[in-house]
């Protein structure tokens, strides 16, 4: 009797997935509705995700950075040259054949042209020292070369150069007291490196007054594992106040703020649109009891139970809440996938440029969100069917 | 045998109310009605006359407000809901007027359908839906669906899902309400053939050409039986 239920299942359910071409109009204001929740659902967490993805992706776990305690990014940090040596040869930093691998690096904010609108927005232009390309280990030139020490260059990352106008190779731009020549163009993988300018530390302390200090301290554990050594150092050491962090961990918290934002306000709106595509499934699946009260009856004049009547209309329901949750999740996957564009970080008050990403995780949160809009939408008509008196069922029909 | 015995329904002071609102509309009235096994009586009366009730109450498709309907030994206001839709399913055909197939199965899988309540498998299944047809004659439409079959071969098909099952009762809504003389003709001609074999039939109908294939007729008007026709 056990695969008989199953046959009841599957053949009742069958049924009523064949008789969906004869309500194909509020079959598809159904999963169209659907579509569209998970389209706009899909887009916004990809903002979100393209972004934590670019904060991340820049931090290899055996880079870390150590800050001023207390300062939650490098704009609030400050840290004087004798720190930065410390810090340098503190335990567990790897070494080169010209000594420690660490950058002691300036951090300022800039405002540039938008090749987009014209209007000015912030960029960070970093001043790091020579290892800082060792250190990161992740920076490849796309064209010219890098700066020479002592001199007014820049070197310009892809993200930047794609959002800022006057960054091409040979180009000059005015910062603080100096022009700086671009002469190079570099990528980080699509970290955030790829979002800033970089030039000579040593050439921009003096531009911005700032003497012998910096604000960060960029540097290559022996490996990942050598952290805690390092960490332990940085903390016991009795002449620096300094904390030090993972570069994942430092990038992840940078992000946190505008992700969690975007997730916030992507969830409310497609809590908002989900709200009325369930509304729309409902009425979908109430007409379409409705239509089938005849042949719900007679299933049950016949014997059947109410089970498969139930499992029946969720079927339809999920079936075309599916449809629709694959629809919308292929066209957000079309649509915004790889999409380049930049925000305003607000730890740092400046640009980072990010592609949208439509990872399969997202695809696939989006498409279970789908199924359960279909699940409610087809709960309630579902017991509607299966409590409907069969006798009245049957003359009204 | 004793007449008691042979008798395979029983209603026995069936009132039947529906409410309307605050209003209460008395559609059966203390009824008493027998009927014996092998018979095939037909019900007859104006509409509104609680003959379509009557039947929905030995079908186990609705309940009396009071008093019982006891088919075979089964009280049937004794059974849950579950109950009885088990019940309904090994003991009631059910042959409508408007045939209520499934439009997306063929005449095979609407004959099949009853079957999957029971301990079949897939080949008993089907070789049981082939003999029904057979048996209305069909046994050369078995893969077409309803919408490629005219009305009285539609009606065929209702009443081999009715037999596929072998149920102890055949309960018929105005069966030939929606067919033409002929093949109305072709569906009494069934049922009566289904009555020599010894299958117990209680039919609905308007039509006085049709009871007079049954066995017997009553006449039911507002909500009592008025007359029993000659058998």
């Amino acid at each position: 009797m056990a695969s008989n239920w199953l046959s009841q299942l599957f053949t009742v359910a069958l049924f009523n997935l064949r008789s969906i071409p004869a309500r194909k109009g509020s079959a598809l204001t159904a999963a169209v509705g659907i579509a569209g929740v998970v389209a706009v659902l899909t887009g916004v967490l990809s903002i979100a995700e393209g972004f934590r993805k670019t904060m991340t992706s820049a931090g290899s776990p055996d880079v870390a950075i150590v800050l001023r305690a207390g300062a939650e990014n490098e704009m609030t940090s400050g840290l004087g040259r004798d720190e930065t040596r410390l810090i340098a040869d503190t335990p567990g930093v790897a070494r080169g054949a010209a000594g420690p691998l660490a950058s002691a690096e300036l951090f300022v904010i800039i405002s540039l042209p938008k090749r987009t609108t014209g209007t000015d927005a912030n960029v960070p232009l970093r001043g790091v020292e020579g290892t800082a390309f060792e250190v990161r280990g992740n920076i490849r030139m796309l064209e010219g070369r890098r700066f020479e020490s002592g001199k007014n260059e820049i070197i310009v990352g892809a993200g930047a150069r794609r959002e800022f106008a006057g960054l091409n190779i040979g180009q000059e731009i005015k910062v603080g007291r100096n022009v700086w020549t671009v002469v190079g163009v570099f990528t980080s993988g699509g970290g955030i490196s790829d979002s800033e300018i970089w030039t000579d530390a040593a050439v921009l302390q003096p531009a911005y007054n700032r003497g012998p200090t910096f604000q960060s301290v960029y540097v290559r554990l022996a490996s990942p594992e050598d952290f805690g050594i390092f960490k332990n150092g940085i903390s016991k050491n009795p002449e620096l106040k300094a904390t030090a962090r993972t570069l994942p961990d430092f990038y992840s918290s940078q992000s946190e703020m505008l992700s969690q934002f975007i997730t916030v306000f992507g969830v409310f709106i497609s809590v908002m649109m989900g709200l009325g595509a369930l509304f729309g499934a409902l009425n979908t699946m109430y007409s379409a009891v409705a239509s089938r009260t005849r042949e719900i009856a007679t299933l049950r004049a016949l014997g059947f139970p109410a089970a498969p009547v139930v499992v029946s209309v969720l079927a339809e329901s999920i079936v075309l809440s599916l449809a629709g949750g694959v629809v919308g999740a292929a066209a957000a996957y079309w649509a915004f996938n790889g999409y380049q564009t930049s925000t305003m970080n607000f730890q740092t008050f400046s640009q980072v440029s990010f592609n949208f990403a439509v990872t399969p995780l997202l695809l696939a949160a989006a498409i279970a969100m789908a199924a359960i809009l279909g699940l409610f939408g087809g709960l309630f008509p579902a017991l509607r069917a299966a409590r409907m008196p069969i006798a009245s069922a049957l003359r009204d029909s | 045998m004793s007449a008691e015995s042979s008798d395979l329904v029983r209603i026995e002071h069936v009132t039947k109310t529906f409410h309307r609102g605050s209003e209460e509309i008395h559609v059966l009235s203390g009824l008493d009605l027998t009927v014996a096994r092998g018979e095939f009586l037909a019900l007859m009366g104006p509409s509104g006359s609680g003959k379509s009730t009557l039947l929905n109450l030995i079908g186990g498709l609705d309940r009396a407000t009071s008093g019982s309907v006891i088919i075979e030994n089964d009280r049937l206001d004794e059974l849950d809901d579950r109950q009885l839709a088990a019940w309904r399913a090994r003991h009631v055909g059910f042959v409508f007027q408007f045939y209520n197939l499934m439009p997306v199965l063929t005449a095979q899988k609407n004959v099949e359908l009853p079957l999957l309540l029971t301990h079949l498998n897939r080949r008993e299944r089907r070789e049981h839906a082939e003999i029904a047809l057979n048996a209305v004659g069909l046994s050369h439409r078995l893969n077409h669906f309803p919408r490629t079959l005219s009305g009285g071969e539609q009606q065929r098909v209702g009443i081999a899902r009715a037999i596929v099952t072998d149920p102890t009762l055949l309960l018929c809504d105005e069966p030939t309400g929606d067919l033409d003389r002929k093949s109305g003709d072709e569906v009494l001609s069934l049922l009566q053939s289904l009555q020599e074999n010894g299958k117990t039939i209680i039919m609905v109908t308007h039509d006085p050409h049709a009871s007079a294939r049954a066995s017997r007729t009553v006449h039911l008007d507002k909500g009592q039986l008025s007359t029993t026709g000659p058998e």
